[in-house]
């Protein structure tokens, strides 16, 4: 019963931050209507850009709030000179161009903090561990637990009650109507890419004390958020929300009880998905 | 007299490669033996999201299990060069046919997203599976069998040999690609690229057409897979896993996805690349997408669309 527990509380932080990640992939794919395969390598340029700040100055919080700022502005320059011209094309050709990026971006890591996992030891308040049901836990798993709740409905209240995220919204349901009512269309979406770029590195700046941080952690992330978003179907926050939870509960049980087949299961997932209900969880009609 | 001049240049470049091991040395001739392979692989590749507009993300599984089923053959002494890779070949088109089904019901990223997750589910499996793939470490190859035709035995460990197979190999699957691209079946999948609604209305199936193509895709990569396996004298789970996919997506965007040999081209340039900047450090990929993003941007038919128009004089 008590492991059972704990596997429930490892798949909720890692779920957790998997929701923040994916919120960015599928606010831009709402908005922008671009599957962004870089995504991945934003998240993992967030926990590089932390591991720099934290070198610099030991301090765990300031990596916290200005590593994600910096990699967002890192977000809108792509936007800006490279996503924006290719808007009117087939889907699959922005794919492949967010796939370029990805290979720039994850090249750039390795050339220059070098191909060695690094290791960012959680602020002093949050080491250490906790006893659960007479077990220790580790505290920032907790705080992961809570913080991702916490952020998911900042982000929901913004969207919901702030101007600027009614004209996001508005922008994301109908482009041609928005920029027709005056809304400038063209600095909205280098703003929402950034915004995305900001939770994909939030996430990365969150993980970086949770796993090691190294040039592949990208890979891992970008196929989950595919799969989270799929899941909960594109476009959709609820749909981020659950299919998060969902794939983050099932790699934990996965790792414990499913032996070899453990690292098909998010991929049967997937499959499973894409063939029965492919819109996902909560998305719109496709 | 356009038809003229492009004949003309393909005959040169066929003459090339037919010459290339008089006066390359092993290592160049090595290097071509896996353009030409890769090259193979990314014009089937091609017949999918050139052709049909499928952007597929899980080619490497039908040319992993190419790869796997003639490394467990070989390691069985089965039977001759012909047998094993034709039964990798075969199986491989019979693993497309069943993943195709699945895919082929999905459109754009949907159909990226599926192709994708099925193929990553066999890397798993052969990733995990150790007793009979090796695991992570793959399955090496010894004794690979002559090729025995016409009463004559090829040793196919000569480099020699094994090039001068893999370019006879590619011709025929070149002529086979171009034979189904201009075949009624090649027709309708273009029609279907551009609109799938009214090939719809007009009564045919969609999905039965591109069942056809994945198949006979699958069925080339797989070939592919087979050779890869033979010349590098290793299957190894790399060749299955979504990055290996990635291959010839990437190559076919070099080259150009409008025309037959684009593909090919793009694998020429792939290797090129590696080469070249391999000499000075080991992350090329970094130089890879700084060519693919602005190949994208600005020259979306690729190198030899490109160069093509520009032969023709239509350039706008």
């Amino acid at each position: 019963m008590e492991t059972i527990a704990l596997y429930i509380l490892n798949g909720l932080s890692w779920g957790m931050l998997l929701f923040l990640i994916s919120l960015g992939l599928t606010t831009v794919f709402g908005v922008l209507g671009v599957l962004n395969f870089a995504h991945g390598s934003l998240f993992m340029l967030g926990a590089y850009f932390s591991l720099q700040i934290m070198r610099l100055s030991n301090n765990f919080w300031l990596a916290l709030v200005f590593a994600p700022i910096f990699v967002a502005i890192v977000g809108a320059i792509i936007e800006r000179f490279i996503l924006k011209r290719v808007y009117r094309r087939n889907v699959s050709y922005q794919l492949l161009i967010t796939f370029g990026i990805l290979l720039i971006l994850d090249d750039s890591v390795r050339l220059i903090w070098g191909p060695a996992y690094h290791v960012i030891d959680p602020p002093q308040i949050l080491s250490g561990s906790i006893n659960v049901f007479g077990r220790a836990y580790p505290v920032y798993r907790f705080f992961l637990i809570v913080v991702g709740p916490i952020l998911g409905i900042f982000i929901w209240a913004f969207f919901s009650f702030t101007r600027l995220g009614k004209v996001i919204r508005a922008a994301a349901f109908d482009r041609e109507m928005a920029a027709g009512i005056g809304i400038d269309v063209n600095k909205l979406f280098t703003l929402v890419f950034g915004f995305g770029t900001y939770l994909a590195a939030l996430g990365g700046a969150l993980a970086a004390p949770h796993q090691s941080v190294g040039p592949a952690m990208g890979e891992r992330v970008i196929i989950e958020s595919f799969i989270v978003v799929v899941i909960g179907g594109l476009g959709s926050y609820p749909g981020a929300f659950v299919g998060a939870l969902v794939l983050g509960i099932v790699e934990s049980f996965g790792t414990a009880f499913a032996g070899p087949a453990q690292m098909a299961l998010p991929y049967m997932l997937l499959a499973f998905v894409l063939l029965v209900r492919p819109r996902g969880l909560f998305g719109k009609e496709v | 007299m356009r038809f003229k001049v492009q004949s003309i240049i393909l005959a040169l470049v066929l003459l090339a490669l037919a010459l290339a091991p008089i006066i390359l040395s092993k290592y160049w001739i090595n290097i071509l033996t896996e353009v030409l392979i890769m090259g193979l692989f990314a014009m089937a590749f091609n017949l999918l999201f050139g052709y049909s507009g499928l952007l597929s993300f899980g080619q490497a599984a039908p040319f992993g299990i190419g790869a796997y089923v003639t490394a467990l053959l070989i390691q069985q002494k089965f039977g001759g060069f012909l047998t094993v890779v034709g039964i990798g070949t075969f199986t491989a088109l019979l693993a497309s046919v069943v993943m195709g089904f699945l895919c082929v019901r999905r459109d754009e990223i949907f159909f990226a997203m599926l192709s994708l997750a099925l193929g990553m589910m066999l890397y798993t499996i052969v990733h995990n599976w150790r007793d009979v793939t090796g695991g992570s470490d793959g399955l090496p190859v010894f004794g690979i069998p002559h090729l025995d035709l016409f009463g004559l035995s090829l040793n196919v460990k000569s480099y020699v040999n094994l090039y001068y197979l893999v370019f006879v190999i590619f011709l025929v699957g070149a002529f086979f690609i171009y034979v189904i691209i201009g075949s009624p079946h090649g027709l309708i999948m273009t029609s279907i690229r551009e609109n799938k609604l009214r090939f719809t209305f007009s009564g045919g199936s969609v999905n039965n057409v591109r069942l056809f193509v994945f198949s006979i895709a699958g069925m080339i990569s797989g070939l592919c897979g087979s050779l890869y396996c033979i010349f590098t004298r290793m299957a190894s789970p790399e060749m299955l896993h979504w990055s290996f996919s990635a291959k010839p997506v990437l190559m076919t965007i070099l080259g150009g996805s409008g025309t037959l040999f684009g593909p090919a081209v793009g694998s020429l340039i792939f290797f090129g690349l590696e080469q070249l900047i391999t000499a000075y450090t080991t992350n090329w990929m970094i130089f890879l997408g700084a060519i693919l993003v602005p190949v994208v941007l600005f020259f979306p038919k690729g190198v030899l669309g490109t160069l093509l128009d520009l032969l023709q004089g239509r350039e706008k």
